[in-house]
């Protein structure tokens, strides 16, 4: 247990640092060093900024969807705090991948709280680290932790507030107990705005020698949509894949496609013809005649290929949902079809019969249409 | 002697039949040096595993085929004792987790940060890190999927893993962008027919083109059970001239007795007889959600258009529920009475 607290840096061992650093993830090679350097999250960068000023912290609550920023601030604004040094003392990190039931926040984090730091401010590499006295808890993945371990968090929370801060980092802050909520100052990360993220995907790429055709880039950040962390990973993904050949290749758009797993348009273009819909000018009545046999083989066809059904259920939406031709209630029934469609995926429905079942439902409606 | 399936399984990537795109691809992978997680997802039998074998061998050598199998016991904090089968060789250790059903995520916990945290013994190898090997990753619980994914960027300097799916469905977002993603689709006709050829001329005799295309039709992309097919009908008639029947597992036309029972007559006593023959279906461990499958197809080759999609709807709705629940009997007359009405 205990090795699985140790932060990502500082545990390195420096040996083999350069080596290391060649196979490390890229997106935890670039994560911000310090605050300022977050992307596109100005506002809470500049609410801590402020407290890291008055080196008084607040308890927080960090939310917003997956690639946002959310660790990757609390992890440089604790760095700033304590100096690379006291960074493991100071600082516990936990996440979903350690065991975190209700007994995990009695005993780790009441013996953890429970020694009183001292105020120490010379560091070893020279600068000044403010180093208040006080330490930080990091409780990534919050929203998966027990209904009960959050209630035990509760009253910890307040009797040691006086030397412990938290930091809950979640994806969704409706699964946080509200008492934990309203003991912490919430912000929200927004998923990234284009121009932020395009420029840090460009910053990596000219660092890292990446060659890549025109629209490469563009394209990563349209299949990452916002998330910064999904786009970095594609992106090195791919350098892999074409770094790998030799003399390496640029990266093309194509592999792009085929390591985020979208399915090509022209199979979803043939799905919605087999429904009764042209991807272009809406309704056609003359598609729909193929009736069930159709609808069926192109389902089986996509299962074949191994496409993912919840990937192609996106997908479908994506491209029947902006169609202005149809009108709007078979729109609307096509739509509850697709919804329970991904309810039934969720809780783990088998694959091929509910996609079948859904497409049938649209052809269904729009057929009647 | 050993099966067909077996005995002309791929050895090397460069044996591989088909998707040869992928075949470089992964050879590129294995030779750089920079070995990414991989998650393998694509329908049965369209030779996932062969590939992750052929990958392991370009790795790190024939070392890798010695293979032992050990049995390991894991203690849950609830103090019970599980047994898991480990399939390893020096290089590398396979295993199912989800055949301990909730428990998975101590098993993958232990022997992950078992794994990860000794480094490569073998001084001669030629990579650094282990392999685990994860097969079923679309049956691990989401707990268990949680806890492999700070794990995986953390030991990512002794370990890689790659994991084996039918789909990305079930795989959790954080785990697949943390994966390179390679799908493995079904072979084609044209490439299932090479495959067919080319194992009949390993035996040494011709097959007719006729007998080949039957065998594809029958198995719908999965090679595993186009083989199997194929060995058995070689058994049955040496010669394979003329017109032969396929022959079919017997569940399955056990399962289109059912069907024909239910379109028979739709009446109560009726119901009582599938239900027997539902039972002995599941006694003889035919997944339910197989049967359920099965039927449902063979009614609604069977009905008029205009029932086809109501049969497909409850199909869906009725397996969904059968997942959900636990008693699977229920479901499955649930949907047989439904049909009858």
């Amino acid at each position: 247990m205990s090795t699985s607290t140790l932060p990502q840096f500082g545990s390195r061992p420096t040996h083999s640092a350069q080596e290391n650093t060649k196979l490390q993830p890229w997106v935890e090679k670039y994560r911000p060093k310090t605050i300022d350097d977050v992307s596109s999250q100005e506002h809470t960068v500049a609410v801590l900024r402020k407290s890291l000023q008055s080196t008084n912290l607040p308890h927080m609550l960090f939310y917003g969807p997956p690639g946002t920023g959310k660790t990757s601030t609390i992890l440089a604004l604790a760095r700033q705090l304590f100096g690379p040094d006291l960074f493991r003392a100071r600082v516990l990190e936990l996440n979903a991948s350690d065991e975190r039931g209700i007994s995990v926040v009695r005993d780790k984090i009441k013996t953890f709280a429970r020694e009183t730091p001292k105020h120490v401010s010379v560091s070893s590499d020279g600068k000044t680290y403010p180093c208040p006295p006080y330490k930080l808890i990091i409780l990534d993945e919050a929203d998966s932790m027990t209904q009960d371990a959050q209630s035990a968090l509760r009253r910890i929370m307040e009797t040691y507030s006086r030397i412990t801060r938290f930091c809950l980092v979640c994806n969704y802050v409706t699964r946080i107990i509200e008492p934990l909520a309203s003991r912490c100052s919430k912000f929200r990360f927004r998923p990234l705005a284009q121009g932020s993220s395009q420029a840090r995907v460009e910053m990596i790429a000219s660092a890292e020698g990446v060659q890549a055709e025109d629209g490469v880039l563009p394209l990563i950040l349209q299949l990452a949509g916002g998330d910064l962390r999904k786009a970095i990973t594609y992106l090195q993904t791919a350098q892999r894949l074409h770094g790998a050949i030799d003399p390496p290749t640029p990266i093309t758009a194509m592999s792009i496609h085929e390591i985020s797993g979208v399915v090509p348009v022209e199979t979803i273009r043939g799905l919605l013809r087999a429904m009764g819909v042209d991807p272009d000018s809406g309704l056609d009545a003359s598609l729909a005649k193929r009736g069930f046999q159709g609808v069926r083989t192109a389902v089986k066809q996509i299962g074949r290929e191994g496409w993912s059904a919840g990937q192609v259920l996106e997908q479908i939406h994506d491209a029947l949902i902006p169609l202005s031709s149809i009108p709007a209630i078979p729109k609307a029934q096509a739509a509850l079809a697709i919804a329970e469609c991904d309810k039934g995926l969720c809780e783990g429905g088998d694959e091929e019969l509910q996609l079948l079942d859904c497409c049938l439902r649209i052809w269904d409606v729009m057929s009647k249409a | 002697m050993s099966l067909w399936v077996d005995k002309y399984r791929p050895r090397n990537l460069d044996d591989l039949h088909y998707h040869p795109e992928l075949s470089s691809r992964l050879r590129s992978l294995a030779a750089s040096g920079d070995f990414p997680h991989i998650l393998f997802y694509g329908p049965s039998g369209a030779g996932k595993k062969t590939r992750i074998m052929c990958t392991l061998r370009e790795l790190y050598g024939p070392g890798v085929e010695k293979l032992r199998i050990d049995q390991r016991v894991f203690v849950t904090p609830s103090n019970r004792k599980l047994d898991v089968n480990v399939v390893q060789s020096n290089y590398h250790i396979e295993l199912t987790p989800s055949d301990v059903g909730m428990y998975d995520r101590v098993v993958i916990q232990d022997i992950l940060k078992e794994i990860a945290q000794t480094q490569q013994v073998d001084l001669n190898a030629k990579q650094r890190f282990k392999v685990v090997i994860i097969n079923e990753a679309d049956a691990l619980t989401r707990d268990a999927q949680a806890a492999l994914r700070r794990t995986m960027e953390k030991y990512m300097n002794n370990m890689r893993l790659i994991l084996c799916a039918s789909s990305t469905s079930k795989i959790i977002a954080p785990i697949r962008s943390r994966c390179l993603l390679v799908r493995v689709a079904a072979p084609t006709t044209d490439e299932m027919s090479k495959v067919l050829h080319h194992v009949a001329k390993k035996e040494r005799f011709s097959l007719p083109e006729t007998a080949a295309q039957q065998i594809i039709d029958t198995s719908s992309g999965n090679l595993r059970k186009a083989l199997l097919v194929f060995e058995a009908m070689k058994m049955q008639r040496p010669d394979l001239s003329g017109d032969i029947e396929v022959a079919k597992a017997d569940w399955e036309t056990y399962c289109g007795k059912v069907a024909d029972l239910i379109l028979q007559e739709q009446s109560a006593p009726k119901l009582l007889e599938v239900r027997g023959k539902l039972y002995e279906l599941l006694s003889h461990c035919i997944p339910p959600t197989v049967i359920l499958k099965t039927i449902a197809e063979r009614i609604v080759d069977k009905v008029d258009d205009t029932l086809k999609p109501q049969i497909v709807h409850w199909a869906a709705y009725y397996e969904l529920r059968m997942r959900m629940g636990s008693k699977k009997i229920f479901h499955l007359e649930a949907f047989v009475a439904k049909v009858m009405t």
